[in-house]
C-alpha cells in the first residue's frame, strides 16, 4: 500500500533537515502507529506525504499503490486515496462544512472518472454518518470548523474520512483534544471503515487510542527518522517508561 | 495652471455643444450652474485621489467593445417588471408595461409636475452638502431619460431596469427617482452594462415607515465605464437596503449618498466586487450622515482583485450632534490574488454626538494558504479551492441581500463568473 524510502526532507525557506531518511511500509489492510517526542517529525512526515508547501525533499520516495505521490499534487494524492486528518484541522469561514464535503466527495469522484453523489444519496450518506459520530445538524450547517471544540474538529475529521472513503488513512493525534467518550466514538469510527483494501497510519502520543485501535504495528520516530519498530507491546512500554530507554538503547 | 482654473476651463469645454433635453427645466438650468460653480473632478480633487475622472469628464467618451456572452439574463426566473434601455433609449417592446400593484411607474421623459418633479435634483443638491459631487449635477442638468417609481404599497413585485449595451460609443445619462411613501415597500433592480460610457443618478425619498431595496449587478463589458450616484433621504423607521455586484468594467465609480434623517432608520449598503487585470478600476465611496435617534447604519464591501486590479473604499460615517444612540458599522475589505492588485481605502467617522456605537474597519489579505491545502488535501483541485475561499471571501456582502432568491441567483452568477473568468 504505502511504501517510504529513504525519505529527507528539508524546510524550503531555511537549510534545516527536518525527515533524515524515513522508512516505512505498511501493507494492505494494516494498522501501524507512530509514536515519537515532540518535534521528532511525525506531523512532518504525514504533510509531505500529503503534499503541504514548505517542504524540499532531497532524497528518498514515497508510493501508494506503486504511484509516486511526491510528483502529485495535493489534490490528486487525495484522489488516489490518500487521506490526513490534520492534528490542527483548518477553519474556513464562509464554507458552509456541508458544501465543503459535497466539493470533496464529487471532485474526488470526478477526479476518478466515476460519478458525482446526487444531492439526495448526498445527504442521507452525510446525515448517516455524522450521527454515528454524534455531530449534529447544525455542526453539519456552520463553517468548516468555525467555534467548533477541539474534539469536534477531530471528530469532524474523521466524517471527512467516511464519506471520502480513502484506501490510505494517516491520522495525526486525532486522539489529542478527545474526551473519553468521544475518543470511543472516533476509535469505533475508525474501526468501521477498516477492511482488507485500507490501511491506516495512526500518529499519536498514547497507549490510549492503541486500546480501541489495535495497530499490527508501532514505530518508534526521533529526530527525523524510524528508530524502531515493534508490536503493539512497543506502544505500552512507551506509556510506562517513556522514550529515554528506546532512545538510548539505539543511539 | 492653478487647479481652479484648469477645472473651469475642463468643464467649459465639457458643457460647450451640451444639448438640455426638454421638461424640467428650471432644475436642469440650476443644475447646471452647480455644475460651473463646482467645476467638474479632476484627480487632483481629494476626493477624486485613487480614482482618475479624465475619461469621465471628457467631452468624447472613450470606446467600448460590446462583450457577447451566452449568459442569460440575471433574474430570469424571478416574476419582476422589466424595463429597458438599449445605450440609455427606452425600448417599448422589450419592456413589459408599465404597471404593477402598489406602485406607480413612469418615466422621467414624461415627467411634467407631480411628485417626481418636486424631488428631481433635491436629494442631489443635499448630496452636495459636504463634498462636491459635479458629475451628479451634471447628470441631473443633462439626464435623457430614466425611470420614476412611487410605491403606494408593498409592491407585487421587484421592478427590474435593464441596461443593455449595443454601440461601441455610447454616452448615456439616466435619472432614476424613487418615492417610497409611508409604510410602502418596492425593490429595484438593476442589470446590465448600460454603455461605453455611464452616467446615472438614482434619487430614492422613503417615507417613514417605508422600505427600500436595491440590488444591483453592474457586468460584464470589459471596457465600459460608469460613474454612478444614489442619493437617499430616509425618515423615521423606514428601511434602505441597497447591494451591488460589479464584475469587469474598466472603470466604475459607485457613490452612495444617505441621509438618515429620520429616527429609528436603518441603512445598510454592501458591495462585492471582482477585478481582473490592471484595466480594471473599481471605485465604491460612500456617505452616511445619521440625523436621528437610534439609527442604523451598515456598509460592507468586498473586493477581489487580481492581476493587477485596482480597488478604492472611501466611507465616511459622519454623526450630527443629537443623533444619540447611532449604531454605525462599516467593514472594507479586498482580497488581492496577488502581488500587483491594489486595495485603497479611506475609512472614516465624524462623530458629534457622545452617545454611540461606531466601528469601522479595513483590511487587505490574500488567499489562506492553510486553508487552500485543506481543501486541495481533501481533493479539491487548487483553483476551484480558489473559487471556493474567493466566494467565502464575498459571502458577507452577498447576505446582506434580504431576499434569499435574488441573492442565490447573484450567487450562481458569480460562481460561474469565477469558473469561466475572462
Ligand atoms: N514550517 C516549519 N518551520 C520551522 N520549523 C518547522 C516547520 N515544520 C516543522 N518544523 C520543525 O520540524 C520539527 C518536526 O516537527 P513536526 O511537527 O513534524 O513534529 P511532530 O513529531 O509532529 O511533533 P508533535 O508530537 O509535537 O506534534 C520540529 O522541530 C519543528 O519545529
Ligand atoms: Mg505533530
Amino acid at each position: 500500500m504505502l511504501e517510504i524510502k529513504g525519505l529527507e526532507v528539508k524546510l524550503e525557506e531555511e537549510d534545516k533537515q527536518i525527515l533524515k531518511g524515513v522508512d516505512l511500509k505498511i501493507g494492505a489492510g494494516e494498522v501501524h502507529a507512530i509514536m515519537g517526542p515532540n518535534g521528532s517529525g511525525k506531523s512532518t512526515t504525514s504533510y509531505v506525504l500529503s503534499g503541504k508547501d514548505g517542504y524540499e525533499v532531497t532524497s528518498g520516495s514515497a508510493t501508494l499503490d506503486g504511484v509516486d505521490l511526491l510528483d502529485m499534487e495535493p489534490e490528486e494524492r487525495a484522489a488516489a486515496g490518500l487521506f490526513l486528518a490534520f492534528q490542527y484541522p483548518v477553519e474556513i469561514p464562509g464554507v458552509g462544512n456541508m458544501t465543503f464535503l459535497r466539493t470533496a466527495v464529487n471532485a474526488q469522484r470526478k477526479a476518478r472518472g466515476e460519478e458525482e453523489l446526487s444531492a439526495g444519496d448526498f445527504l442521507k450518506e452525510v446525515r448517516e454518518k455524522a450521527k454515528a459520530l454524534k455531530i449534529d445538524a447544525d455542526m453539519l450547517k456552520r463553517p468548516v470548523n468555525v467555534g467548533f471544540s477541539g474534539g469536534e474538529k477531530k471528530r469532524n475529521e474523521i466524517l471527512q474520512m467516511a464519506m471520502l472513503e480513502p484506501k490510505m488513512c494517516v491520522l495525526d493525534e486525532t486522539d489529542s483534544g478527545l474526551d473519553v467518550d468521544a475518543m470511543k466514538l472516533v476509535a469505533e469510527g475508525v474501526n468501521a471503515l477498516r477492511s482488507e483494501g485500507r490501511s491506516f497510519l495512526v500518529i499519536t502520543h498514547y497507549q490510549r487510542l492503541l486500546d480501541h485501535i489495535k495497530p499490527d504495528v508501532v514505530h518508534i520516530m526521533a529526530n527525523g527518522r524510524i528508530v524502531k519498530s515493534g508490536g503493539p507491546e512497543l506502544a505500552l512500554e512507551v506509556e510506562n517508561n517513556g522514550y529515554a530507554d528506546i532512545l538510548a538503547e539505539v543511539a | 495652471m492653478a487647479l481652479a482654473e484648469l477645472k473651469l476651463a475642463a468643464t467649459q469645454t465639457r458643457l460647450t455643444g451640451m444639448v438640455m433635453p426638454e421638461g424640467l427645466n428650471d432644475q436642469r438650468v440650476d443644475a447646471m450652474n452647480r455644475v460651473i460653480t463646482m467645476g467638474l473632478p479632476h484627480k487632483r480633487d481629494e476626493y477624486w485621489k485613487y480614482t482618475d475622472p479624465a475619461t469621465l469628464t471628457q467631452s468624447t467618451p472613450e470606446t467600448a467593445a460590446l462583450f457577447h456572452n451566452d449568459e442569460g439574463a440575471l433574474f430570469a426566473d424571478i416574476d419582476r417588471v422589466k424595463i429597458v434601455f438599449v445605450d440609455g433609449v427606452f425600448d417599448a417592446d422589450a419592456s413589459d408595461d408599465l404597471t404593477c400593484e402598489g406602485v406607480e411607474i413612469g418615466r422621467l421623459a414624461d415627467v411634467d409636475g407631480g411628485w417626481a418633479a418636486d424631488i428631481y435634483g433635491t436629494l442631489e443638491i443635499n448630496g452636495q452638502l459636504h463634498v462636491h459631487r459635479p458629475l451628479a449635477a451634471l447628470n441631473t442638468a443633462f439626464a435623457t431619460d430614466g425611470v420614476v417609481i412611487r410605491a403606494t404599497a408593498k409592491a407585487a413585485k421587484p421592478i427590474n431596469i435593464i441596461y443593455l449595451h449595443s454601440d461601441e460609443a455610447s454616452d448615456v445619462m439616466l435619472h432614476n427617482l424613487v418615492r417610497v411613501e409611508e409604510g410602502a415597500e418596492v425593490t429595484l433592480l438593476e442589470t446590465g452594462p448600460a454603455a461605453a460610457r455611464f452616467n446615472k443618478v438614482l434619487e430614492v425619498d422613503v417615507a417613514k415607515t417605508g422600505a427600500f431595496h436595491h440590488v444591483r449587478a453592474q457586468g460584464r463589458d470589459h471596457e465600459r465605464r460608469a460613474v454612478t450616484h444614489c442619493f437617499a433621504r430616509i425618515a423615521d423607521e423606514s428601511l434602505f437596503k441597497s447591494f451591488t455586484l460589479t464584475a469587469n468594467g474598466v472603470l466604475t465609480r459607485n457613490e452612495c449618498i444617505i441621509d438618515m434623517v429620520g429616527d429609528d432608520a436603518v441603512a445598510h449598503v454592501a458591495g462585492a466586487c471582482v477585478g481582473d487585470g490592471a484595466d480594471f478600476h473599481h471605485d465604491d465611496t460612500v456617505f452616511i450622515t445619521h440625523d436621528g435617534l437610534n439609527g442604523e447604519s451598515r456598509q460592507v464591501f468586498k473586493k477581489v482583485l487580481r492581476n493587477g486590479a485596482t480597488g478604492v473604499f472611501q466611507g465616511k460615517i459622519l454623526v450630527k450632534a443629537g443623533a444619540q444612540k447611532t449604531d454605525g458599522y462599516q467593514i472594507s475589505q479586498s482580497l488581492l490574488l496577488d502581488d500587483d492588485s491594489q486595495f485603497l481605502a479611506k475609512p472614516e467617522l465624524e462623530i458629534y454626538a457622545d452617545d454611540v456605537a461606531c466601528s469601522h474597519g479595513s483590511t487587505s489579505g490574500a488567499i489562506d494558504d492553510d486553508a487552500l491545502f485543506y481543501l486541495q488535501s481533501r481533493g479539491v483541485p487548487r483553483k476551484a479551492a480558489t473559487d471556493l475561499l474567493t466566494l467565502a471571501f464575498l459571502a458577507e456582502a452577498l447576505d446582506e441581500i434580504a431576499d434569499d432568491a435574488l441573492a442565490d441567483d447573484l450567487r450562481d452568477r458569480l460562481e460561474s463568473w469565477l469558473g469561466r473568468r475572462g
